[in-house]
């Protein structure tokens, strides 16, 4: 490697004073603020806790378990998500179920979040689309690992981001 | 000295580093705010105080100021302890003691009782601020080299050789205006500057000064270390530079003295070539005779200013009270004071207007001095507001670039710009030849330099294999 001493075209005369660039440069700086000082409110930043912004389709958020008309889980405990997880994070037991047409439905219906990938591969799976990605929420936060476990019950109740589930 | 004047020596010292300590967290305020307007964001705006306040972003600053006192102080077991510990402290030293010889303010007399409105009236006057300001390099020598590190080391070496190469440059501008008005006494060059050119023109320093103005300005950009000359603090290659080793209020400490370096270094320019604390076409003398109309008036320009914030505020109220925001209640609580601020401004106006002819003494000089202060105060805000702008425009030099600029550049302008005002401030006669003769011969040195010399405007190319 070697440095080659290069001419570089500009430098010279006005130019080489740099102060008509700055003060273009300082133009377009000066421009950007007064224009958001003017009108704050049109910054594109979302101001996050209080404004939250809807997920896009397809967005693989936290886990919810979708509920037949009388709320109970619409899963029949088939184990194929248990099955398809690559982090085998989702931990069934399953039940027998007083309706002879449904046969089975989950006793104990666990997604450890900890372990999870996020791969949507159990939403696929599901024969009875009985567990979706939807709810569009992407903030966990808790105080011990155990709580990183969502459990049937808090999967029900976890809603979609759409009122209308698409 | 007397007693009076031992006090007034004290308040004048408080007043003046109220000035400076105040504008640094200010200074870090628009600066951070400036900066996310310059780039499309909102910028801070989370911090509230008692859950309420958030000021725009002010209280971020605050927390900021808790947040590094109550830090662990961590020295690293390597470093050279005395002077690791001196340095801070003689950063932040510096553009404090600078300050000092800064008028805020035409003199105060009232009745017998006469006092400078500068720390210091020392006959050797700005002497004092080149004497002063060539210690800063010490606080970032002793940084570099007593952090035991490489980055702190390298950035320290950079950023002392850049102070001594454009504190040349500065001088030497500052010996221009020194020509031009014919004192070194600060005050007496901001009263001098009160002159009209033309019967229209405020004699101020970059009317009569312009190239030093600009060299000044340049060079003020150098010694404190800002952006576009911030090698010393090179993130990609340094670190954090010469403070790279320091934490908690150690690195506040050079922090503050960053901010205070600039609000130094503005104050200075202001004074030397803004009019200082002159209110363009209002001598002193007028300000004190027109106390009585210019209280009152004063005081509805206040008025108005309140008026408008809270008008804005209560945009901002009306803005959150539609979408049901926690956010409503501060601009709710600010307005409402503001309003209660606009009355008491318009009851002191009307007060101060009916008893017009018989204020009593102190109030027509106290006026004077409020008034001149506050125009310094704005100045000073543009000022800041400047340093902020050209900092959030313009990429950061390379090194030789910055060498280039200040030794080939900066060094024979502003030698010529002081032979060529030799010559005209002094009386016509073969001096004044001699100093044109030798301007002569530095274009011309300076011309053929330039056209033999190898540029070492590098673009590096790797010619490869
Ligand atoms: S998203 Fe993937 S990793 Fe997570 S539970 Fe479903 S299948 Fe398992
Ligand atoms: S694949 Fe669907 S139905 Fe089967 S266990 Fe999983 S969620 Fe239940």
């Amino acid at each position: 490697m070697s440095l080659k001493v290069e001419r570089v075209q500009g430098d010279r005369g006005v130019e080489s004073f740099y102060l008509w660039n700055v003060v273009q440069g300082l133009a377009v700086t000066v421009r950007h603020a007064v224009t958001n000082l003017r009108a704050p409110r049109a910054v594109q930043t979302t101001n996050y806790p209080e404004e939250k912004k809807v997920m896009p389709p397809g967005y693989r958020g936290k886990h919810r378990l979708v509920p037949r008309p009388d709320g109970s889980p619409k899963c029949t405990a088939c184990m194929m998500c248990a099955t398809v997880c690559p982090a085998r994070c989702i931990n069934i037991e399953a039940g027998e179920h007083p309706d002879p047409t449904i046969e089975k439905f989950p006793v104990q219906f666990d997604i450890d979040l900890l372990k999870c990938v996020f791969c949507g591969y159990c939403v696929e799976a599901c024969p009875v689309d009985a567990i979706r990605m939807d709810s569009g929420v992407y903030t966990f936060a808790e105080f011990n690992r155990s709580d990183f476990v969502a459990h049937k019950e808090q999967l029900l109740a976890t809603l979609s981001q759409w009122a209308e589930p698409r | 000295m007397s007693a009076i004047g031992y006090v007034a020596v004290i308040a004048r010292a408080v007043l003046a580093l109220i000035v400076l300590l105040s504008f640094v967290p200010f200074t870090v305020w628009l600066e951070r705010k400036g900066a996310a307007f310059m780039q499309d964001r909102p910028g801070p705006n989370r911090a509230a105080l008692f859950g309420t306040f958030r000021l725009a972003g002010m209280a971020h600053v605050l927390a900021d100021v808790v947040k590094l006192l109550t830090k662990e102080d961590i020295i690293p077991t390597e470093v050279y302890g005395t002077y690791y510990r001196l340095a801070p402290m003689i950063a932040a030293m510096v553009p404090l003691m600078t300050f000092a010889i800064i008028p805020l303010a035409d003199d105060l007399a009232i009745g017998h009782f006469s006092t400078p409105l500068s720390v210091l009236r020392i006959p050797g006057g700005l002497l004092w601020f080149f004497a002063i300001t060539s210690l800063a390099v010490y606080g970032v020598v002793f940084a570099g080299w007593a952090s035991a590190s490489k980055y702190s080391l390298l950035g320290g070496l950079r950023s002392s050789a850049q102070l001594i190469s454009y504190e040349i440059s500065m001088a030497l501008a500052v010996i221009g205006t020194i020509l031009v008005f014919g004192t070194v006494q600060p005050n007496d060059i901001v009263r001098d500057q009160g002159h009209l050119l033309f019967g229209w023109l405020p004699q101020w320093g970059f009317v009569v000064q312009p190239v030093a103005c600009i060299l000044f300005l340049v060079a003020a950009f150098a010694e404190i270390n800002r952006v576009p000359f911030d090698l010393a603090e090179g993130e990609a290659e340094l670190v954090a530079g010469y403070h790279t080793e320091y934490s908690g209020m150690r690195f506040g400490l050079f922090f503050m003295a960053e901010y205070m370096a600039l609000v130094t270094s503005g104050a200075v320019a202001i004074t030397l070539f803004f009019g200082g604390w002159q209110i363009p076409w209002v001598p002193t003398a007028a300000l004190v005779a027109g106390a009585g109309i210019g209280l009152p008036a004063m005081l509805l320009v206040g008025a108005l200013g309140l008026a408008g914030a809270g008008h804005w505020l209560w945009g901002w109220y009306r803005f959150y009270r539609e979408r049901d925001d926690w956010r409503a209640k501060e601009p709710r609580i600010l307005a409402t004071g503001a309003v209660a601020g606009v009355i008491v401004c318009l009851g002191l106006a009307g007060l101060t207007f009916v008893d017009r002819a018989s204020l009593p003494l102190w109030v027509p000089p106290v006026f004077a001095l409020v008034a001149q202060l506050s125009a310094f105060v704005i100045k000073l805000l543009i000022f800041c507001w400047i340093f902020v702008w050209v900092r959030w425009t313009l990429p950061r030099f390379r090194y030789d670039q910055l060498m280039n600029l200040g030794w080939k550049g900066l060094l024979p302008v502003a030698l010529l710009n002081l032979l060529v005002t030799a010559a005209i401030a002094m009386p016509m006669g073969v001096l004044s030849w001699v100093a044109l003769g030798v301007a002569a011969a530095i274009i011309v040195v300076w011309y053929l330099a330039s056209r033999h010399a190898p540029q070492a405007r590098l673009r590096s190319s790797q010619s490869g294999s």
